[in-house]
C-alpha cells in the first residue's frame, strides 16, 4: 500500500504539530513545581555557597569575600567540633536502635493471631505528634527532675531519690530523654513501612522453607524474613540517618531555654541548634551558611559509606 | 500466618503478647500524661504525691487559656491550620501536575527533568534554611505566613511519588479521552485528577501532618508572635523564664488534640501513603 505523499507530508506536519503541542503541555506543567525548586533550593545554594565564602556579619549580602575562612573558623571552634561529636554519637545510637525497635515491633505485631489493628494504631498513633509537643511532656511531666515527675514517681516506688533527668552533665540521663523522645516518636512509622513489606513476601518461600525442614523461628527469621525484608531495610536506614543528622527540634526544646544562659543546651548542642545560634541570634549569616555545607558533606559520607557497607542497589537476596 | 501448635510456641506468644502491651501502656503514657496534667492546677501538677487523675477535672483551665492573650494559642492554631491546609492544596496539585507531566507527556529533556528533580532531593534542609532565610529577608517574606508556607510547596519527593504513580496510571483513560479531542490539559484536568483521588488523600495527610508538626523553618522565619505557628507557641511557653503549667500543658492537648484525630479518621490513608513512599526508595 502506497500513501500518496502529501498524506505522508500531511502526518508528518501533524505529528510536529503534535510534538510541539506536547512540548508546551509538558514545559506548562512542570512550571510551577520547577520555578519552586529553582526559587527554593537551586538559589538557596548558590546564595548559601558565596555566603559562606562571605565576611557576612549582620547582613544576608554575599560579597565581602573572605575565601574559606568560615569553614576554617568552623572546623577549628571547639563548640562546632563538639556539636559534631555530639551528633555523631546520637546518630551511631539512635539508627541502629530505631532500626532494632521498629522491626521487632514489626514482626510482634505481624505475628499475633489477634489485636493486630489495635497494637499498630497504638505504636503509630505517636507519629502525630510534633516533637515540640513530645518534647513538652518529657521535659515539664515525664521526665521533671522534681519529685512530682512520672519518672521520678515510678523511681519513688523503688524507695530512691528523684533524678535530675535533664539538668545534669553527669551522670547524663539527658540522653536517655532524646533517645525516648525520638524513639517514641518514629519507632510506629518504621515499624508501618516493615509491615508492609512483611506483607508482600509470598506465602509459598514460608512453606518451601518448612519442606526443607527450616521450621525453627530463627532460622526462618534469618534466611527466608530479613533478605526479604532487605529493600525496605535499607531505605529506612538512610531515611532515618539522614535525619537524625539534622536533629534540632528536640535538642532545642528539651535542653534550651531563654535568657543568657540558654538552658542545659550547653550539654549536648548540636550542629543544627548550633548554625541556627550563628546565622539567627549571632546573624553571623557566612558562617551559619558555612555551617550548612559541612553538615551536609558529613551526610553524603556517611550515606554512601553506609550504602557501601549493605552493597547499595545490589539485587540479590532478592 | 503460622498457628501456635507446641506449648513451647503458645508460651512464646503469650510472652508477646505481655511485652506488646508492656509497651504499649509505655506509649500511651505520655497521651495520659498531657490529659492529666492539662485538668489540674499548678498545685497539683508539682504535688510530690503523685495523683492519677484529678478529682474535680478543670476544665476551667482551656478557657482560661484562650483567654490568655500573651499565649498566642488561638493565633498558633489559626496560623497552623491554615499553613497546613494551604500546603496540602497546592503541594498536591503541583506536585501531580509534574508527576504527570513526567510520567505521560512526550516531550524533549523530559529525563534530564526528572534527574534534575531526583538530584534536589538529596539536598538537606540543614544546608538550605539559613540562605532560604536570607532569601525570604530579601523578598520580604520573614514573619509572613506565605513566607513560612511557601518553600513547603514544592516537594521533590513528592513529585517522584506522583510520576511513579502515573507510570503505572492506566492508558485506556487517556485514551478515551484523546478519542474524546481532548488536549492534555483537558486530559488531566477532567480525567486524571478525579481518577488520583486515593493518592492525593495519602500524601495529602502525610504532607498536612508534617506542616502542621514542622518546627525548624517556622522557628526561623516567623519570629513575630503573629506568624507563630502552634508548635512556636508550645516552644515559646516551654522555654520561656516563668511557666505556667496548667496553661502549658491545655496548649499541649489543643496543639496535639486534632491531629490524633485526623490519624484515627484517617490511618488507612496514612498508612498507605507511607507504603507508597516508604517503598520507593
Amino acid at each position: 500500500m502506497n500513501a500518496p505523499a502529501t498524506a505522508t507530508a500531511q502526518r508528518k506536519t501533524q505529528a510536529m504539530h503534535k510534538n510541539l503541542q506536547a512540548g508546551i503541555c509538558f514545559w506548562s506543567f512542570l512550571m510551577p513545581a520547577l520555578a519552586g525548586l529553582v526559587l527554593f533550593m537551586a538559589i538557596p545554594m548558590v546564595w548559601g555557597f558565596l555566603l559562606s565564602l562571605s565576611h557576612a556579619q549582620n547582613t544576608i549580602h554575599p560579597g565581602h569575600f573572605i575565601g574559606a575562612r568560615n569553614y576554617t573558623d568552623l572546623l577549628t571552634d571547639p563548640e562546632f567540633l563538639n556539636s559534631l561529636w555530639t551528633i555523631l554519637v546520637f546518630t551511631l545510637f539512635i539508627v541502629p536502635a530505631t532500626f532494632a525497635f521498629s522491626l521487632w515491633l514489626a514482626l510482634a505485631v505481624h505475628s499475633i493471631p489477634k489485636g493486630k489493628a489495635f497494637f499498630r494504631t497504638v505504636f503509630f498513633i505517636p507519629t502525630a505528634v510534633s516533637y515540640a509537643a513530645a518534647s513538652l511532656i518529657a521535659r515539664m511531666s515525664f521526665f521533671s527532675g522534681t519529685a512530682s515527675g512520672f519518672a521520678n514517681h515510678l523511681v519513688g516506688l523503688f524507695g530512691m531519690q528523684p533524678v535530675q533527668w535533664i539538668g545534669t552533665a553527669s551522670p547524663p540521663w539527658y540522653w536517655l530523654v532524646l533517645v525516648s523522645v525520638r524513639l517514641w516518636l518514629q519507632v510506629g512509622f518504621y515499624m508501618i513501612i516493615f509491615l508492609a513489606a512483611l506483607q508482600e513476601i509470598p506465602r509459598s518461600l514460608y512453606e518451601a522453607a518448612a519442606l526443607d525442614g527450616a521450621t525453627g523461628g530463627w532460622t526462618v527469621l534469618r534466611f527466608i524474613t530479613l533478605p526479604q525484608l532487605r529493600n525496605a531495610s535499607v531505605s529506612i536506614l538512610l531515611l532515618n540517618l539522614i535525619a537524625a543528622f539534622q536533629a534540632f527540634d528536640e535538642f532545642y526544646n528539651i535542653l534550651g531555654g531563654s535568657g543568657s544562659s540558654g538552658g542545659n543546651i550547653g550539654l549536648a548542642r548540636p550542629p543544627l541548634v548550633y548554625i541556627y545560634n550563628v546565622a539567627l541570634s549571632s546573624q553571623d549569616f557566612g558562617r551559619g551558611a558555612a555551617g550548612g555545607f559541612i553538615i551536609t558533606a558529613l551526610i553524603v559520607l556517611f550515606t554512601l559509606v553506609q550504602g557501601r557497607l549493605l552493597g547499595f542497589g545490589s539485587k540479590e537476596g532478592r | 500466618m503460622m498457628r501456635a501448635h507446641s506449648p513451647a510456641e503458645k508460651a512464646l506468644l503469650a510472652l508477646r503478647y505481655l511485652a506488646l502491651s508492656v509497651l504499649a501502656v509505655i506509649f500511651l503514657i505520655p497521651f495520659y500524661l498531657i490529659l492529666r496534667n492539662s485538668l489540674m492546677t499548678d498545685a497539683q501538677i508539682n504535688a510530690a504525691q503523685w495523683q492519677w487523675f484529678p478529682l474535680h477535672p478543670h476544665w476551667s483551665n482551656f478557657r482560661q487559656l484562650f483567654a490568655d492573650n500573651t499565649a498566642f494559642v488561638w493565633t498558633g492554631l489559626r496560623n497552623s491550620a491554615l499553613i497546613a491546609a494551604v500546603t496540602l492544596v497546592l503541594q498536591m496539585l503541583i506536585s501531580s501536575m509534574a508527576g504527570y507531566a513526567l510520567a505521560r507527556i512526550p516531550a524533549r529533556g523530559s529525563r534530564t527533568v526528572f534527574q534534575v528533580i531526583l538530584l534536589t532531593l538529596m539536598i538537606p534542609g540543614a544546608v538550605t534554611f539559613v540562605p532560604t532565610f536570607a532569601l525570604m529577608a530579601y523578598i520580604g517574606g520573614v514573619n509572613t505566613l506565605w513566607g513560612i508556607l511557601a518553600p513547603g510547596l514544592f516537594s521533590a519527593f513528592s513529585i517522584f511519588l506522583f510520576r511513579q504513580f502515573y507510570l503505572n496510571f492506566p492508558t485506556e483513560i487517556e485514551e478515551a479521552g484523546m478519542l474524546d479531542g481532548l488536549g492534555y490539559g483537558g486530559i488531566y484536568w477532567r480525567l486524571v485528577l478525579p481518577n488520583s483521588r486515593s493518592v492525593m488523600m495519602s500524601l495529602g495527610v502525610l504532607a498536612f501532618v508534617g506542616t502542621w508538626n514542622t518546627f525548624l523553618w517556622p522557628l526561623v522565619v516567623g519570629q513575630n508572635p503573629s506568624s507563630w505557628t502552634i508548635q512556636i507557641v508550645l516552644s515559646t511557653f516551654l522555654t520561656a523564664q516563668t511557666v505556667n503549667l496548667h496553661e502549658l500543658f491545655a496548649a499541649a492537648l489543643v496543639a496535639v488534640l486534632p491531629l490524633v484525630v485526623v490519624f484515627l479518621v484517617m490511618q488507612k490513608y496514612i498508612v498507605e501513603g507511607i507504603t507508597f513512599s516508604g517503598g520507593k526508595e
